[in-house]
């Protein structure tokens, strides 16, 4: 499997490239603007609101969006499915991706970022109590287990460069490498575990702050399972996008039975959480006809939709998979945006929605990624099935 | 084989749900009580007359800039609120005949929800059970905001190197012996400083003499935990903005999940030694080098 990954080749400044190139500009243009300015010249954040757009999404959305690397590691892995290989090293791309990103984000958000080296090196500072820390620190640790997950893709360059000194320096470390990718493996799934669900127990810390919907003991573990729905998502996406953009064959049966497993996970919260309602005693909070109440309806349709789908076994196309996993990512993103932002009630006055230089850098961090993303899908082996002569750039 | 991995997998799972389900109550952590040498204010809303001297006195001992924003035209030092440059404020409450004024600053809870979640431990519980800030700790990342249930610490949105502002109860005085600015210069005694216990029994002494006068609660006696800074007044306490009255301390319920699932680190541990084996053995059988398994063939 690992010998059918092949760099798509092809020329990289296409003209839909530039136009990811110009966006991605713009966002790191205003991120210098941020430094610059400040966060309350260029935010819509407040005392009240000191969180918003960069937390919730780039943060929060992001790196469950980014779980697809620890999604199909736990298929592929734990579950030794191997027939999900070919999905592991985009996966794991992405992951990488959206994680540093994601770091990133956090660094343009905190307001004393040249204090953020503390954080992983002063461990005897460390409030073991914190589970900001515990997040920032499992964060940290991750984007180093994902890039070196994808070391083999560079030896794998090294052997195909057809130099002898590269290929030779590949197959030196190649044995060593293996033996250590396991417990990095291991470590992969182990480290979103942990703060995947910690993204969510951080909020309970917002107490009585918290409207009552959200406010569950039991959110690290939906934080947990929409977060592998949402990997999930992230992967059927990223297929049906490189299927398109570049032509690769895709593998409708593989997909369909990720899309099932993140069907079972959207059902399970969908129910869990009215369960959860009643025991709380608050399931009269969801038919009030207010805000938090109508959109805690449209995160559970969001979920239940492609629950139907794939229990009515209608995805069986690459379209139909993709409106699936589209609706599942929406509803993953949406529960989290009411988590951290629609659900938190700072009291009266208060009021919160992004600034344009806010979305901007948000849009920026994506084009960003996806600029990444092709760039390095095109010069690195990572995904399966290309053709060994050079396929048509497609934009 | 097959039976291994099917112990293996149960195992795995085993610690999968005890990582991703709430603690079990038996790890219920003590509820933390004040410190010995606790101080605190004691504020009378029936003696406040709004003069706000206490807000004058604050800016001066920490050299905080006047806030002119509130009437636009730079004449009036007149806080809305608390914000990056007031550390505390008088609020007026009026609706109809009942009035009150309130003033607002850091209760330096007894379980501090700020200093919970601060990752290098800036906002901390230091001497006297004062609620302090460590610029060298503190990377800005505004948690203690999100959690505080007071709405306190205010972040320097202005500043390219933004501070956490929020009232250390002139910690810098106190060590020079004086009592802090606001309770000093209060011409009704409005606002006393003291012993926490000595607040708290002079509050429930002035309930006990005048009890038509007050509501019947000592705010800050037990609501969310407990608090250094106590509250007296006629009018209920959530109309003067106090939000919350639930005695649970607010960080309580992630302390419980938090601690259940990462004591000593045992779970997330035998977590890492489980998927290890389990990644371990599966390899060779196909998924970790790639090709099919038999069954999957």
């Amino acid at each position: 499997m690992r010998a059918n990954a092949k760099p798509i080749g092809g020329r990289l400044l296409t003209p839909s490239y530039k136009v990811i190139l110009l966006i991605a500009a713009i966002g790191v243009a205003t991120i210098i603007w941020r430094f610059a300015a400040g966060l309350g010249a260029t935010t819509a954040l407040s005392d009240g609101y000191p969180w918003g757009l960069w937390i919730a999404f780039d943060v929060v959305v992001g790196t469950a969006l980014a779980c697809g690397g620890y999604a199909i590691a736990i298929l592929l892995y734990v579950f030794n499915r191997g027939q999900y290989h070919p999905l592991i090293r985009p996966a794991i791309l992405t992951s990488a991706l959206g994680y540093s990103l994601a770091g990133l984000a956090v660094a343009i958000d905190v307001g004393r970022p040249w204090l953020l080296w503390k954080v992983p090196v002063m461990i005897w500072r460390w409030n073991v109590n914190s589970v900001l820390l515990e997040v920032a620190v499992c964060i940290m640790a991750y984007v180093v287990v994902l890039w070196i997950e994808l070391t083999p893709a560079l030896l794998d360059r090294w052997s195909q460069s057809g130099q002898e000194q590269l290929r030779r320096r590949a197959e030196r470390i190649r044995p060593s490498l293996d033996r250590a990718l396991i417990w990095i493996t291991a470590l992969g799934i182990l480290l979103p575990t942990m703060h995947q669900s910690s993204l969510g127990t951080l909020m309970l810390l917002s107490g009585p702050k918290l409207n009552a919907i959200w406010n569950t003991p039991f959110l690290p573990m939906l934080f947990l399972i929409t977060s592998v729905c949402m990997g999930y998502a992230a992967v059927v996406f990223e297929t049906t996008f490189s299927s398109l953009a570049f032509g690769l064959p895709k593998d409708l049966r593989i997909l369909g039975s990720i899309q099932r497993v993140a069907a079972i996970g959207a059902a399970v919260v969908v129910g869990f959480r009215f369960v959860d309602l009643g025991l709380r005693g608050v399931m009269g909070q969801v038919f009030q006809l207010d805000l938090p109440a109508i959109l805690f309806w449209i995160e559970n349709v969001l979920f239940v939709l492609p629950v139907l789908m794939v229990a009515q076994k209608r995805v069986v196309s690459l379209g139909s998979l993709f409106r699936s996993a589209v609706l599942l990512a929406l509803g993953g993103t949406l529960y989290r945006f009411d988590t951290f932002l629609v659900g938190f009630n700072p009291g009266r006055g208060w009021h919160y929605f992004p600034s344009v230089p806010e979305i901007l850098v948000s849009v920026g961090l994506v084009a960003v990624e996806l600029a990444a993303y092709i760039a390095i899908v095109k010069t690195f082996p990572i995904l399966s099935g290309v053709r060994e002569t050079s396929p048509t750039a497609v934009d | 084989m097959a039976s291994d991995r099917r112990a293996l997998l149960k195992g795995l799972a085993a610690a999968a749900a005890a990582a991703a389900l709430p603690a079990v109550p038996a790890l219920a952590r003590q509820t933390p009580s004040a410190p010995s040498d606790a101080v605190g204010l004691l504020y009378d809303a029936t003696r406040c007359i709004g003069c706000r001297a206490c807000v004058v006195a604050c800016k001066e001992a920490n050299d905080l800039p006047a806030d002119t924003t509130t009437y636009g035209d730079g004449l009036y030092d007149a806080p809305a609120g608390l914000n990056e440059r007031t550390k505390t404020v008088i609020q007026l409450y009026k609706e109809g005949n009942e009035q009150s004024f309130v003033k607002k600053q850091c209760m330096h809870c007894i379980d501090p929800a700020c200093a919970a979640g601060c990752m290098l431990g800036a906002l901390k519980k230091r001497e006297h059970g004062i609620v302090s800030w460590d610029a060298s700790r503190c990377v800005g990342c505004r948690y203690c905001q999100t959690a505080c249930p007071f709405g306190v610490p205010q972040f320097e949105w202005s500043k390219k190197a933004p501070k956490i502002v929020k009232c250390e109860l002139c910690r810098d005085r106190l060590a020079e012996g004086k009592q802090p600015a606001c309770t000093d210069v209060c011409p009704r005694q409005a606002v006393i400083f003291g012993k926490r216990e000595d607040l708290l029994a002079e509050a429930h002494r002035r309930l006990a003499s005048e009890p038509d006068q007050y509501v019947k609660t000592v705010y800050g006696e037990h609501e969310l935990g407990g608090t250094q800074v106590l509250y007296l007044s006629h009018v209920p306490f959530e109309k003067l903005g106090f939000r919350f009255d639930s005695t649970d301390a607010v960080p309580k319920v992630q302390h419980l999940i938090q601690h259940g699932v990462y004591q000593g680190f045992l779970v997330p541990a035998a977590l890492y030694a489980v998927l290890g084996t389990v990644v371990f053995r599966n390899r060779g059988k196909g998924s970790v080098d790639g090709s099919l398994t038999d069954e999957e063939k």
